[in-house]
């Protein structure tokens, strides 16, 4: 992976820029060590490392304002990092870069039930938004499957997803407003604890910005009360088609289940090995999810369950207690586990339209025979997000490159037919260079406008999201 | 007035332009006023280009009349979630809105609170910019990170940053049964608790709203509930256990009459054909009332749990004697009906002012969509 050659001059100054942010920040904030830097130097895209010049972990907006300021001054390219969770390096250091973690912003602000919202500190973990108000029955909706380790900053860069979405929406649709830090250390404020924030939609628009625009130090999240209760059935079918047909038909009827997860066989076979959750051995297999009281579930599974009975399922299991369905959950839960206890994998992540899942299934598994690699597919198929898993082995020279190359492959199908290059993980340094596949010149040159307002040096996390060779003017025009 | 009869005629028309354009739809909305800029109408770009029922995915050319989507959707059984409000009442305006102007001024209504907003369902858009080229973003499908999303930043923005030409969107099921609950003669304070211990359950509520004066003139405190029959009155029944403390909750179970009900208050009915200005407050639901108690000779109707105040003041009264009361709270205010249309828009912070000036001089570097809509002067 290409990434821009390290600025000699910036490398030079290191001791005044460590000097510089010792005095804003107490002394065990600045890490600058080699042995210590080196902690930083990937997310959970461990293909790529670099350690980065320095890495900083202000406990304030105040601090993280005054390091941007003195990184703008000196024109040091800044990396925020939330809790490096991110599949697709978006906080994949440069080594003339600073690293600027979050993790110490972890406190609750406010909690306000009245009005149903939290305020946190961006630092702080997902799950833990939601541990901060679920005694009192309320929850943070967006679930990505690291929200033990996923710091709600890392959300809100990359407008992370998860598994109840076709419901609830993604970080976008539940983020009432920020504070965050512009590269020049100016503070601001966008929206509230209101609806709708004043002027053009900036609230929308930084989410999902891959930290390129400000750093988020603030959340305004809006919390839900929990649902009396939730419960899955599993089926079983003997063609990806039919059990594509079979969500399209649940969707028509009129039901929303909360989530509906698709496994094809390769994973089920896995996850069956390594859960032993009781899956049935055949093509597809759905996992479908409502919400209620206990007559409301009883009442959405009748008709779900009439729907996947006249396609002649191979299997229908209805949960009918908090142990089976844990035990329904249990295998997808351990997908990527399972995956891992296999081989090396890389986990895609594009979105096609749910009527395009068995073309798109079909087609993958072509592809997979020709690289002569093996892919899994597990699926959010009720808004048509599939991550589908080739496994690889990191220790056999060129599997990596073939891998890539799949992966690449791929991602191009999921927007030929319609959809796109990542539905939740973020584009990063992974799918950075594809985006001329989604989208034209000028539809790119506008994005990139858009950088150029907020961040005219081009000093935060530059290297991401755009293809290296159509952000070049930009980076240039901006020393 | 310019209209276009394809995409391609619309972004020549741009292209080449010498003078500033009023970008519409149907005109039914003229919010933040009139300049003396040519009218450029996107009306003529109608149809639908893509349904998918079974992917909730809906692709229509922005000019096709609203109405129109709503019986395709309707027809299928699926609805546009957020319940788009139809300002012709409210504005004395004639015309056919259409769906790109809804998503343009970001048009909510009642289920907002519940559902999400115009915003939370826009999917992709493709629309003509400043220099008269056809740009695109998003797409089609409801899980895409690819890239920054310009489609919400393009909602709500007034056709200042560029002309919608389509726009892709998610849909949902309609649902079967509504029930209106009442609460009678409450006050604001309490109408507002009431609402939120409503919002704050597990419940479902896709409507919360509160008449100070309702149709006999009393307060009226009024939730919605929407889904099957027998959903809707298990939760009926258990709202009123929830909300005994506020009096003698009734329910009214007649679908149709519960249509109409939301119906006026998504419109607004009680500030139509009235004398005065209307003003569009965003607020924290707690903090609606104590506003509202700041604005003298002012009539309110709450939304949204009381974080939507529809507020009908005297023609004329200047902006500060709304907005001052916000000084403290947060939220903004947008002038909705009256003279004083250059003010309009919630003044920001310098700083965001600026971001939001930087953005329109990138989209539209020769200012010529809406010169002194949302705070920029040509």
């Amino acid at each position: 992976m290409e990434m821009p050659r390290p600025n000699p001059q910036i490398l030079s100054q290191k001791a005044e820029l460590i000097a510089r942010l010792s005095k804003v920040l107490p002394a065990d904030a600045v890490i600058s060590d080699p042995s210590e830097t080196r902690a930083y130097e990937c997310d959970a895209l461990t293909a790529y490392k670099c350690p980065p010049l320095a890495a900083v972990l202000p406990s304030s907006t105040q601090e993280v304002s005054d390091v941007l300021r003195i990184c703008h001054d000196m024109g040091v390219p800044v990396v925020p990092r939330g809790s490096g969770t991110s599949l697709a390096g978006g906080a994949l250091p440069t080594e003339d870069s600073v690293i600027l973690g979050v993790a110490r912003l972890n406190e609750v602000l406010e909690t306000d039930y009245d009005n149903r919202f939290i305020r946190v500190q961006s630092g702080r973990t997902n799950l833990s938004v939601t541990g901060a108000v679920e005694q009192d029955g309320f929850f943070y909706a967006p679930d990505p499957s690291s929200q033990l380790a996923c710091a709600i900053a890392g959300n809100i860069a990359m407008n992370s997803g998860g598994a109840h979405c076709l419901k609830y929406g993604v970080t976008t649709n539940n983020l009432l407003g920020v504070t965050m830090v512009l590269m020049d250390g100016t503070v601001i404020e966008l929206g509230g604890a209101h609806l709708d924030a004043a002027g053009y939609d900036l609230l929308g628009l930084i989410c999902g910005s891959e930290g390129q625009l400000g750093v988020v130090t603030e959340a305004t999240l809006r919390i839900l009360h929990k649902p009396e209760g939730a419960r899955p059935v599993l089926m079983g079918f003997d063609s990806n088609e039919v059990a594509g047909q079979c969500v399209s038909d649940i969707i028509k009827a009129g039901v929303l289940p909360v989530a509906i997860e698709f496994m094809d066989r390769p994973c089920i076979r896995a996850c069956e090995a390594f859960a032993k959750a009781g899956y049935p051995d055949c093509e597809a297999l759905l996992i479908v999810e409502v919400e209620g009281s206990d007559a409301e579930i009883d009442e959405q599974l009748e008709t779900i369950m009439q729907i996947a009975q006249s396609h002649n399922p191979v299997e229908l299991r209805q949960s009918t207690s908090a142990e089976e369905s844990a035990k329904i959950w249990l295998g997808r839960k351990s997908a990527f586990g399972a995956m891992g206890q296999i081989n090396d994998y890389m986990c895609l992540d594009g979105t096609i339209p749910v009527n395009e899942l068995p073309f798109v299934l079909k087609r993958i598994g072509e592809m997979s025979a020709e690289f002569g690699l093996d892919v899994a597919n597990v699926f959010h198929a009720g808004d048509g997000n599939m991550h589908p898993l080739i496994l690889f082995d990191a220790n056999k020279p060129g599997d990596l490159e073939r891998c890539e190359a799949l992966g690449a492959a791929i991602l191009k199908l999921c927007v030929e037919v319609g959809g796109c290059l990542t539905g939740e993980h973020g584009v990063g340094i992974e799918k950075r260079d594809l985006m001329v596949d989604q989208y034209a010149p000028e539809d790119l040159s506008i994005q990139m406008a858009v950088k150029d307002v907020f961040d005219p040096q081009w000093l935060l996390n530059p290297a991401k999201v755009f293809p290296l060779a159509a952000s070049e003017t930009h980076r240039i025009a901006a020393e | 007035m310019l209209t276009p009869q394809t995409e391609a005629e619309l972004a020549a028309i741009v292209a080449e332009a010498e003078g500033p354009f009023r970008v519409k739809g149907g005109g039914t909305r003229p919010i933040g006023g009139a300049t003396n800029a040519t009218a450029l109408t996107t009306r003529a770009l109608t149809g639908v280009e893509l349904y998918e029922p079974g992917a909730l995915t809906l692709v229509v050319k922005a000019g096709t009349p609203l109405a129109e989507v709503e019986a395709l959707l309707a027809s299928e059984g699926q609805r546009l979630p957020f319940e788009p409000m139809d300002h012709r009442g409210v504005l004395g305006t004639t015309g056919e809105p259409t769906i790109g102007a809804v998503f343009a001024a970001n048009v909510s209504g009642p289920r907002r609170i519940q559902a999400g907003a115009a915003r939370d369902y826009l999917l992709g858009v493709r629309f003509v910019d400043g220099q008269g080229q056809v740009l695109r973003n998003g797409g089609r499908v409801m899980k895409n990170v690819t890239g920054y999303d310009l489609v919400k930043l393009m909602a709500g923005s007034f056709g200042t940053l560029g002309v919608l030409t389509e726009v892709a969107l998610k849909v949902l099921p309609d649902t079967a049964t509504t029930a209106t609950l009442t609460l009678p003669d409450l006050e604001d304070a309490m109408a507002v608790k009431a609402l939120s211990r409503a919002l704050g359950s597990p419940f479902e509520v896709t409507g919360a709203a509160h008449r100070p004066s309702g149709p006999e003139g009393r307060p009226l405190t009024l939730l919605r509930l929407e889904g099957s029959e027998k959903s809707v009155a298990y939760r009926a029944a258990e709202l009123t256990k929830v909300l005994e403390p506020f009096g003698n909750l009734q329910v009214m179970h007649d679908t149709a009459s519960s249509a109409e009900i939301w119906r006026d208050i998504r419109d607004v009915a009680p500030f139509h054909n009235v004398d005065g200005d209307v003003w569009r407050l965003s607020v924290t639901p707690s903090d609606a009332p104590g506003v509202v108690a700041q604005i003298p000779g002012a009539k309110a109707l709450y939304d949204w749990g009381g974080g939507l105040i529809w507020l009908l003041v005297p023609e004329g009264t200047p902006p500060e004697k709304v907005r001052a009361p916000l000084a403290a709270t947060g939220g903004h205010a947008t002038l909705i009906r009256g003279a004083n249309t250059g003010v309009a828009f919630q003044p920001l912070d310098p700083t965001v002012e600026a971001l939001q000036r930087g953005l329109r001089h990138k989209f539209d570097p020769r200012g010529v969509f809406n010169p002194g809509l949302m705070g920029h002067t040509a």
